[in-house]
């Protein structure tokens, strides 16, 4: 970057900052397609990562693509909102509530796995919970933690099938419940007793227990979820006025074809494969259910 | 309010004052200890704790230049924002007589730094400015209420030789500010200090300090690279005195300006006026359904803020009395004329851990010994501002050693702590402590990974669930609250102010 533009954009920076107005330093940046992804696991060196899928979309969209690190699903969908990100790797209840705000909007992809997404429940070995077909009862008055308040296999979908079990929301069914924020951090707190039951992402779970981190003698899964449509790569509905016609199907056909291994281990997903809004309109009806979102 | 105000006023000793003061605290917080959920849970936290301990034994950090780059942003962002709160909460300090503005000031310091981010984020999305608005917003609440009571406390005389007809400005320019000039500076260094945690804990939501990677490798529970993180804040937050230096300021500033993060993509279309004119408005008000609107205003108060309001207030009310014992207890191992000049070392180490960790990490640790409760949270609050205030006092009583209060007959060690350094401290100690009651107040937003519904819990709710009508109405709630604590601890500081002003 030349000196002079990295004078004027200190200088832009002071100046917004000072008049707290818009400096329309939009012309310089118009041409960049900028997004953002929040994995599910392994949030560690994200720009090094995703720096890597930009590199590959800049290559096969023949515009210049940044990527923004963002850590919360609130974050990422008000940059979604504000256009400040015009594609975005988005949980499934992420997605409905981004696309809600954004109208026109539309999930682009999937993750292969994302098709037949599962939570599990887990516990910990000394609440002597016997794994069952259906939500094993004896959960009942025990303490609970589900992952970030934001997450549909962290949240959304064990509250669902809590309340259809119990037909009663966690708070009575449960002594306690908790939000562990992540489902690393689940898997953790349930292992260690802090809590005696959990909600967690399967896909979490069984690379935790590949990688030893989870103790087969402390911590068990006692029951596993239905399959619901998860993780999708939504786009805004403006890219194609702005990057120009068929931005929006170049950018698609970039995601479908992405088969690198090391790119998709970022994610981590298998492939990706096509979706839409449709396929999530489920997620959009259960977290109306749970009065997660308004009518 | 009033029985509280008549039981103050009816004593006549400015100690009988305090006693009353700390009694009626106390007698609180065991009130509060009655309706709070202190269950303690069998856990088996000690594979996770040895993973932690080993973790900060063998800090690793794999990628050098990031590390630096996220402390450099830390910094900066910090730096920048004390040099617009400062003066700006000087500005306000002298208007501080006026009712409106004292209420300003206490609504925006209710409002934890992350809700300021998210809530600018709106308006200039992920950006520098964005994480420069949301330290200076709160700051500048802060240092107009303290700058007013800096200014409350010295002596009236040198003002009175103005002419009645000079301005307020000329007033302040020519006596008030000179006389609490060392005051002010060695507050704001000390806010610098507050800063640069708020500046770290900014990266949770994204911005690209320090807590960006602290957040993720204590979640995904990599240890060592927590660890290397927490070192390098300890250090940074231990140094801060050797590169801190007046002269080196214009220069920090020209690069603290270099150093700010690059926005990327963001072209200034945010949300500012969808915003304010909807978002933050129930659907049934804009649309003018009362019947709706009642519902869901008595849904609000019964399920989210008047639980969210006692779960507050008892926590907040144990944690402040809980923190003042942290105080009196690890004060005098960090007090040069208690702990001896070299044995102070490991006391001042000990106080700059509890105060440079961030609560989410100590409530973490928490959890895992004691299980989900009311009592990590306290824990957590207490141990983290109790180091801090015991930080303050330990230099507030070394700051004296120098004075002419020292005399060569002075009793040494348990008596010296007894009858010489608490009495002494006590009153600075117990003005902190109402500081930070709405410090605890705003920082229990942190706590819902222990189950503990507070109000700060109920908005990160909102702001997760992207109901920005819920999470306005609990905000106004939380300022309507902390004014209520401030005047009330105004009150109660009023009543030993004059104790420190004789002192």
């Amino acid at each position: 970057m030349s000196i002079l533009r990295c004078i004027s954009r200190r200088v832009s920076i002071l100046r917004s900052l000072l008049a707290l107005t818009f400096i329309a330093s939009a012309a310089a940046q118009a041409e960049t397609f900028v997004f953002t992804a929040i994995p599910d696991q392994d949030e560690s060196h994200l720009q090094e990562r995703f720096g890597k899928v930009a590199a590959y979309l800049n290559e096969q969209l023949g515009v210049e693509v940044s990527y923004i690190p963002v850590k919360s699903y609130a974050a990422a969908i008000t940059a979604f909102r504000n256009n400040q990100v015009q594609l975005a790797w988005f949980g499934g209840l992420s997605g409905v509530q981004a696309r809600r705000l954004v109208p026109g909007s539309e999930a682009l992809a999937q993750g292969f796995e994302d098709q037949l997404f599962k939570t599990y429940f887990i516990a910990n070995k000394s609440a002597g919970i016997t794994p069952g077909e259906s939500l094993p009862a004896a959960i009942k008055g025990k303490t609970f933690t589900f992952g970030s308040k934001g997450s549909t296999s962290g949240r959304l979908m064990p509250e669902f099938y809590l309340r259809q079990q119990f037909g009663s929301g966690p708070e009575e069914i449960f002594s306690r419940v908790g939000f562990s924020g992540d489902h690393s951090r689940t898997i953790a707190q349930v292992q260690s007793g802090a809590y005696q039951v959990g909600a967690v992402n399967y896909s979490v779970w069984e690379s935790e227990l590949e990688e030893g981190k989870v103790d087969p003698t402390k911590v068990q899964v006692i029951w596993t979820t239905p399959t619901y449509p998860d993780y999708q790569w939504s786009i805004r509905g403006d890219v194609d006025e702005r990057f120009g016609d068929g931005f929006k199907a170049k950018v698609r056909d970039a995601l479908l074809n992405m088969n690198k291994p090391e790119l998709l281990a970022s994610f981590p997903r298998q492939s990706f494969v096509p979706a839409s809004n449709d396929d999530y309109a489920p997620i959009e009806a259960t977290a109306k259910a749970i009065g997660l979102l308004d009518e | 309010m009033i029985t509280v105000r008549r039981f103050l006023i009816q004593q006549e000793s400015t100690v009988r004052k305090l006693n009353g003061v700390c009694l009626l605290m106390i007698g609180a917080a065991f009130l509060a200890l009655v309706g709070v959920d202190f269950h303690i849970y069998s856990v088996d936290p000690w594979e996770e704790l040895s993973r932690i301990g080993l973790g900060l034994v063998t800090p690793g950090w794999s990628d050098l230049s990031s590390l630096l780059l996220a402390l450099l942003h830390t910094i900066a962002f910090a730096f920048l924002a004390i040099v617009v709160a400062a003066p700006l909460g000087l500005l306000l300090a002298m208007a501080f007589g006026w009712l409106p503005v004292r209420l300003l000031c206490a609504a925006v310091r209710s409002v934890h730094e992350l809700f300021w981010g998210l809530i600018f984020m709106q308006l200039f999305g992920i950006s520098a400015t964005t994480g420069l608005l949301a330290i200076i917003v709160p700051f500048t609440g802060v240092f107009a209420k303290v700058f007013a009571e800096i200014f409350e406390q010295q002596s009236p005389q040198p003002s009175q030789t103005i002419p009645p007809s000079a301005g307020i400005l000329k007033r302040y320019a020519y006596t008030l500010i000179p006389q609490s000039w060392p005051a002010l500076t060695s507050y704001t260094r000390y806010r610098f200090e507050c800063a640069l945690r708020s500046s770290a804990i900014l990266g949770f939501i994204g911005l690209p300090t320090l807590g960006f990677h602290l957040e993720t490798a204590f979640k995904q529970g990599q240890y060592s690279e927590a660890g290397a993180l927490l070192w390098a804040f300890l250090l940074l937050i231990a140094t801060i005195r050797f590169w801190l230096r007046p002269r080196m300021i214009p220069f920090y500033l020209i690069a603290a300006v270099w150093m700010l993060p690059e926005t990327i993509g963001f072209s200034g279309g945010g949300s500012l006026w969808q915003f304010i004119s909807v978002d933050i408005w129930p659907v049934a008000l804009r649309e003018g359904n009362w019947s709706a609107l009642g519902d869901w205003s008595v849904m609000m108060f019964g399920k989210q803020i008047w639980p969210g309001l006692v779960q507050t207030l008892l926590l907040t009310q144990i944690a402040v009395v809980l923190s003042g014992l942290v105080v009196l207890v690890t004060y005098p191992f960090a007090a040069q004329s208690l702990a001896g000049p070299i044995m102070r070392w490991p006391g001042r180490f000990l106080l700059l851990v509890l105060r440079s960790t961030p609560e989410m990490v100590l409530a973490f640790v928490l959890l895992l010994l004691f299980g989900p409760s009311g009592l990590p949270a306290v824990l957590a609050l207490a141990l983290h501002n109790g180091g801090l205030i015991a930080f303050l006092v330990a230099n507030a009583s070394d700051a004296e050693r120098k004075s002419l209060l020292t005399r060569p007959d002075d009793p040494t060690g348990i008596k010296r702590y007894a009858y010489v350094e608490t009495p002494r401290r006590f009153p600075g100690m117990l003005a902190f402590l109402f500081y930070r009651w709405e410090v605890i107040l705003r920082e229990s937003a942190i706590m819902g990974i222990l189950g503990v519904a507070t109000l700060g819990f109920y908005i990160d709710s909102a702001f997760e669930e992207i109901r920005y009508d819920r999470a306005f109405l609990l905000i106004v709630v939380t300022a309507l609250l902390n004014m209520a604590v401030d005047s009330l601890s105004r009150r109660m500081r009023g009543s030993f102010s004059s104790f420190n002003r004789t002192k």
